[in-house]
């Protein structure tokens, strides 16, 4: 199964880069050599290499979310769930969306899959580019091909994601015969191969049992094979692992890295724990009040935070390398009411560093360092003076 | 935290027992609902009356012996003979053909579309609801018999006809309970992730939907198939449903039946029981359902 995927890719790949003919082994060894900047066009060299041994260095954009503004209509006002925002994931890539409840992390997924609850919800402005296709202007038929068949999703309750009355089998070969035409027999192998790739013993027999037979953690993984069934080229983890127990959180989690990397996926993990996104994600985009407050790698996130918000996200997590009397700190006060934002920066309120000008004026994004680090603050350079390195 | 156990188990947690076996689940349902038992014994054997009528029943329903007419009970007659000469108990066994094939077309017919409905006006909520549930109201404002009444008379009296009058009545009704429960199933995050896996509405609503609103669609439709049992025979005794020489309950009640009521009063009593104990069957069995699947919807 490793080997036919990655084949499966190897081919994707070559189809979009002709340069890369040649033999297999040929092949490998060229893509080992241009790892890092050697095929990427200049535009994009400004991203250092994250992982060595990755394909990064030859992959494009996969999905580009520029400036999306989904609102909801309430009683109470407009909600600006996404207020503007704009991220991208590379192809192969795990991009997390981080940020504490009711920032707009979910809504940004469900828009990308035009899921937002209608009538109340609505994407009012903003494009969302897959592959080069604006997926707010394709037509209700062709969105649904999308669905599923190029985008998979995960969903955070895997206790209620899946149907209690259609068996195991149903529920996975049913894309498989809709999205890519396969006989009922064939979707039966691809299920069986599915579920032995997501690490469920004895395929056969499981695929003949109902959700209320499976524990937290299979079911979890039975929903990653189902999202991953079609070969769909991005996955949306809605908080893959918020319902699940620690051990098996850790589990699920290195299934997934192990699977994006091996069939060449790209992840967006939509997540709250920071532990999360260190260990798996290669960028992280931090959301707060319906807009991203600052983007860069994993690394630089943890190393050099330079978004107050960041910082104090940061600084409530407990940690094992500190005396265990350290007090946690929070961040003080509540995330604003999303119908009332205030006319300068949303964080003004809870910040530490808030300076006369952030209660007027909103903080673009705007390049804090070299790699891409963006932050939306006005104090940010102050903030790599004050803010000591966390990790 | 070392008081966890160790999680690597769950494939053996999860090994869940096998479902009962259907022969314990009605051993289950005769011990704890004996009059629900009781209910299904008569209507099995309804069904097995109708089923083979060509053969247990002694006489042709429709052959005429003017010789014998107006005969009362006796060892040739067991029910007597009507003011044809035809064999009451020949006509009541082939009746009950009449009677379960409208009443079990029309109930499933009836909760089915109903549910489908149902489901699909909570799935689409919105507009489509309100004007969905606004039809429904139009058409729940008619009493059950009136309504069937009129499309009788609109259709005309065929077989096919009676029990598409006595469809759509019932499709409203249905509608309106099911749609409650499947309002309930919309939110489930199951039905995103089918909207997320690609599926098209239809599909949503009649795989993944629908199967989850089993157990009020039975309830429905065991409530419906008394009703519709009942109502044939009375459009039957009403002069609106099957048509003479036809066999069928209602049909028994009318015409000489009334006439010599006092003269040859088996010709009343005897249909006139066939149908109060399939519905009360009916009725009981549908009872005991309920409680059985939903206790939250027991009467109090």
């Amino acid at each position: 199964m490793p080997a036919l995927a990655v084949a499966r890719f190897e081919r994707r790949l070559c189809r979009r880069n002709p340069v890369l003919g040649g033999g297999r082994k040929e092949r490998a060894v060229r893509r080992a050599t241009t790892v890092g900047r050697g095929a990427k066009p200049p535009a994009e060299c400004d991203e250092v290499p994250l992982r060595g041994a990755t394909l990064r260095g030859v992959v494009g954009t996969l999905l580009e979310v520029r400036n999306l503004q989904t609102h909801f209509a309430t009683r109470g006002g407009v909600v600006r769930a996404v207020d503007g925002v704009s991220w991208d994931v590379r192809e192969g890539e795990t991009v997390a969306l981080v940020g504490e409840s009711g920032c707009g992390k979910s809504v940004s997924a469900l828009s990308i899959m035009r899921l937002v609850a209608a009538p109340a919800g609505r994407i009012v402005g903003g494009q969302i580019l897959f592959k080069g296709r604006d997926l707010l202007r394709l037509g209700e038929e062709e969105m649904r091909r999308v669905r599923g068949r190029e985008i998979g999703m995960v969903f955070q309750e895997p206790m209620t994601s899946l149907n209690p009355v259609l068996n195991i089998g149903r529920q996975l070969t049913e894309g498989l015969e809709i999205h890519l035409k396969l006989s009922p027999a064939d979707a039966r192998r691809r299920a069986e191969e599915l579920l032995a790739m997501v690490g469920i013993s004895d395929p056969g027999r499981r695929l003949r049992q109902y959700p209320h037979q499976f524990s937290g953690g299979m079911r979890q993984r039975m929903m990653i094979a189902m999202a991953l069934a079609c070969n769909p080229s991005l996955v949306l983890a809605d908080e893959p692992t918020t319902a699940l127990d620690v051990t098996i959180q850790a589990q699920i989690l290195e299934l997934m890295k192990d699977l994006s990397r091996r069939l060449g996926v790209a992840m967006l993990i939509i997540t709250h724990n920071l532990g999360v996104v260190a260990r798996y994600a290669d960028r992280v985009n931090v959301m707060y009040a319906g807009r991203i407050v600052e983007r860069a790698t994993a690394r630089e996130v943890y190393g050099r935070p330079r978004h107050p918000y960041t910082l104090g996200l940061l600084r409530s997590v407990p940690r094992l390398d500190e005396p265990r009397r350290a007090r946690l700190t929070p961040i003080e006060g509540q995330p604003p009411d999303l119908t009332r934002l205030p006319p300068g920066c949303a964080f003004a309120p809870r910040c530490a560093f808030c300076v006369e000008r952030c209660t007027r004026e909103a903080p673009p994004l705007a390049e804090v360092d070299a790699g891409g680090h963006v932050s939306a603050c006005w104090e940010a350079a102050r903030l790599e003076r004050v803010g000591e390195p966390v990790r | 935290m070392a008081l966890n156990p160790p999680i690597d188990r769950a494939p053996e947690i999860a090994a869940a027992p096998a479902p009962d076996g259907w022969l314990t689940v009605v051993t289950r349902f005769c011990r704890t609902r004996p009059l629900g038992a009781v209910g299904a014994a008569v209507i099995v054997l309804m069904l097995v009356v109708a089923a083979l009528a060509h053969v247990i029943a002694p006489y042709d329903p429709v052959a005429n012996d003017f010789g014998g007419m107006l005969a009362p009970p006796s060892r040739a007659h067991w029910l007597g003979t009507d003011a044809f000469g035809r064999d009451v108990l020949s006509r009541l066994i082939y009746g009950s053909r009449t009677a379960l094939l409208v009443g079990f077309g029309a109930s499933v017919l009836g909760a089915t579309l109903g549910s489908v409905l149902g489901v699909a006006s909570a799935y689409f909520g919105g507009r489509v609801d309100l004007f969905l549930q606004r039809v429904m109201d139009i058409f729940l404002s008619f009493p059950l018999i009136i309504l069937a009444l009129a499309l009788v008379a609109i259709l005309g009296n065929t077989i096919p006809n009676l029990i598409l009058a006595i469809t759509v009545p019932m499709i409203p009704r249905a509608a309106l309970v099911i749609r409650a429960s499947a309002l309930a199933i919309r939110e489930m995050p199951y039905v995103d992730a089918a909207r997320a896996a690609g599926f098209r509405h239809g599909r949503i609503i009649l795989r993944h939907m629908l199967p989850n609103v089993m157990a009020p669609y039975l309830i429905m439709l065991t409530a419906f198939l008394g009703q519709a049992v009942l109502l044939e025979s009375s459009l039957s005794f009403l002069g609106l449903g099957v048509q003479e020489p036809m066999p069928a309950w209602g049909l028994m009640l009318r015409g000489a039946a009334v006439e010599f009521a006092e003269a040859a009063p088996w010709m009343a009593i005897f249909p006139g029981l066939a149908i109060s104990l399939s519905v009360f069957a009916f009725n009981l069995f549908g009872d005991s359902l309920r409680d059985a699947l939903d206790p939250r919807l027991r009467t109090q």
